[in-house]
């Protein structure tokens, strides 16, 4: 892809522009720190270009309109934060279920409940992979620059169109505040993936043979959509197997497609004693921890980052383990994700939490003091 | 006039509608309404909530859009603004609508979007089996109101219309014909219309109430209605527990997704 001269802009800006340039015409919002300036880049950008960007009365009702749009046949985004996203998640769920693409960007703050509006923390990893009842799958990027911001979004909308799956940005309010420089391609040089404009003539909205394109309405394809478990053509149904297997469908989506899913990077030693997986803002301190004892001191440490937390890289932690001695997992929680790295660890390997709740940063001396401890 | 075969998902029949409902005659009236309006299939669509009137929307064959409890307003503004060329009917019950769904209600009001509510106000939340709602006339029975619900009641139109809603009227399913026209004349306003339509449901509501069946609550229906062009010369000691019918306000004023779509072209086209 080419790219032109660097553009500064911050987390939030980078997150607003990926979704344009993904093709995202279709905005609703509701005002809630730290997240706002997603919207407010829409509200001024989106009609330029023939798009439709909405204050709606609640963050409910955002997430509905967002899914009413995407119906209609535009990609849509929303954004909000911890609270909002709370009030989001029933909607969520419906999407999920009626197979419906869209993006929702949740720049995390310091909860539980209002908690400490402008101050970051990664305190949504659960409820980003739990928060809408029943047993439902989702994706889940958690970008650690601005730069990562603008390409996993691009990557969010066009996942979520291809798959007609909702997709989640977790942000933190570091990544959403911070400004950074960005490559932002040429025009018309962009990664956006077109959905196909061939509709076979046996099209069923919820086909059960695999992926099958969203037809929107007023194109003379009268299906039902609903929350409802439903038939291939949208029909409820309340049949033990057919629910089973609708369920199982949903799941399988993203089995078949977990590699272009699952993104993650790796930096150090090839067989680490003390590894650290870490995601979000808390990569950035680890980082430059490991680029110093790595690359300076030579010392047997790594970092695998996770862009993608859920679906969980089991894969990539499995493999991890059976090369470190040690893994670190700092997370600015009382330790969400750690949980997980735990079940595919498996015992092979020591795993550390380093947890920080106060609001602040994991800073990086924090992260080379355990490792440290553990190398000696 | 006969039924349209072709707007009815026939093989999705029978309804799940108690014996007596009147969801069936609301229904067949916005079918009706529809015929006779000449909107082309495609680009009509039916949005619903959660509640028995909303499975009106899997037995319609048009595009539909069954959603959840509350909030079909706000999806149904989320695809007007997307699509505006279409017509969107949100069906919706009375707890629905004013309960759970209120805030949207009432911003969609505020906002003149051309969408069609048509609110089946049976009195009572029906698929859970007979709690109050915010529709429930003061006084009457519920599950959760076991001696009289000490509420007041909405007067729908009223909120409304004072939110900001440019079209509302009132039918019931004792009066099919009427009801038909006015969802008609809804459909035909261009900004954000209210039908109310007051139906049966013996089964959680006229049962508990002693109303007496679907017969007598139909008929209790038409004696208690007046048409509005009656009431103005009738005398307020005469309209005692009386209720409205035919169309109750119809005001020009801008229009949300037309005036949203305008701005676009006129600043960027």
């Amino acid at each position: 892809m080419a790219e032109t001269k660097p553009v500064l802009m911050q987390g939030n800006e980078a997150c607003a522009m990926g979704a344009i340039s993904a093709g995202v015409r279709f905005y609703a919002g509701y005002p809630i720190t730290p997240s706002t300036e997603v919207a407010e880049i829409m509200a001024a950008k989106l009609p330029e270009i023939g798009g439709v960007f909405i204050q709606m009365e609640d963050e409910i009702a955002s997430m509905a309109a967002v899914i009413g749009a995407s119906i209609g046949g535009m990609r849509t985004l929303t954004a909000t934060s911890g609270p909002g996203f709370s009030l989001k998640q029933e909607n969520l769920g419906y999407a999920i279920m009626a197979e419906i693409p869209c993006v929702v960007v949740n720049v995390q703050r310091m909860g539980p409940s209002t908690g400490v509006p402008t101050a970051p923390a990664q305190g949504d990893v659960m409820q980003a992979r739990w928060g809408t009842h029943g047993d439902h799958p989702i994706i889940v990027f958690s970008p650690s620059s601005v730069y990562e911001t603008y390409y996993l979004t691009i990557a969010a909308v066009n996942l979520s169109q291809k798959l007609r799956q909702p997709v989640i940005m977790l942000l933190d309010e570091v990544i959403g505040h911070m400004r950074e420089k960005v490559f932002i391609p040429e025009a018309g040089k962009l990664l956006v993936e077109k959905s196909s404009d061939q509709i076979p003539s046996d099209w069923k909205p919820y086909d059960e043979k695999g992926l099958t394109p969203l037809v929107p309405f007023g194109f003379g394809h009268y299906y039902h959509v609903t929350g409802l478990f439903h038939d291939q053509y949208g029909f409820p149904t309340g049949d033990p197997p057919h629910v089973e297997r609708a369920l199982d469908r949903l799941h399988a989506k993203l089995e078949k497609y977990r590699d272009e899913i699952v993104l993650t990077n790796y930096i150090g030693h090839k067989e680490p004693r003390v590894a650290i997986v870490a995601y979000g803002c808390t990569v950035r301190s680890a980082r430059s921890v490991v680029k110093k004892a790595y690359w300076q001191d030579r010392l047997p440490v790594g970092l695998l980052s996770l862009q993608t937390i859920w679906p969980f890289p089991a894969r990539e932690i499995e493999a991890l383990a059976k090369q470190a001695d040690v893994i670190i997992v700092p997370e600015m929680n009382m330790g969400q994700l750690v949980g997980e790295v735990e079940r595919y660890v498996c015992g092979q390997a020591k795993v550390v939490p380093l947890n920080r709740y106060d609001g602040e940063m994991i800073t990086p001396d924090q992260i080379s003091e355990l490792i440290g401890r553990w190398l000696s | 006039m006969q039924l349209t075969q072709d707007f009815l998902r026939t093989k999705k029949l029978p309804h799940i509608w108690c014996p007596g409902c009147g969801n069936g005659i609301v229904t067949a009236a916005l079918v009706r309404a529809i015929e006779r309006a000449g909107y082309d299939q495609r680009e009509v669509v039916i949005v619903s909530g959660i509640g028995c009137s909303s499975r009106a929307a899997g037995y319609l064959n048009f595009n539909t859009l069954h959603t959840t409890h509350g909030r079909a307003l706000a999806f149904a503004t989320g695809l007007k603004m997307a699509r505006p060329e279409l017509t969107l009917f949100v069906i919706m019950g009375d707890g629905d609508c004013s309960a759970i769904g209120g805030n949207h209600f009432i911003h969609s009001a505020r906002r003149n979007i051309d969408l069609n509510a048509i609110v089946v106000n049976n009195h009572i939340y029906g698929m859970t089996g007979g709690q109050h709602s915010p529709l429930t006339p003061t006084g009457m029975k519920a599950t959760t109101a076991p001696g009289g619900t000490l509420e007041r009641a909405f007067d729908l139109l009223e909120l409304a219309k004072g939110a900001g809603a440019t079209f509302g009227a009132r039918g019931n399913a004792a009066q099919p014909r009427q009801l038909e026209q006015l969802i008609t004349r809804a459909a035909k306003h261009k900004g954000f219309s209210v039908v109310e339509a007051l139906s049966p449901c013996p089964i959680a509501y006229g049962r508990r109430n002693k109303l007496g069946g679907a017969v007598e609550m139909l008929k209790g229906m038409k004696e208690s209605s007046v048409a509005v062009e009656r009431a103005a010369e009738m005398d307020e000691a005469d309209l005692e527990g009386k209720t409205l019918n035919g169309v109750l306000f119809s005001i020009d004023a801008p229009e949300f997704s037309s005036e949203y779509h305008r701005m676009i072209k006129k600043d960027h086209g």
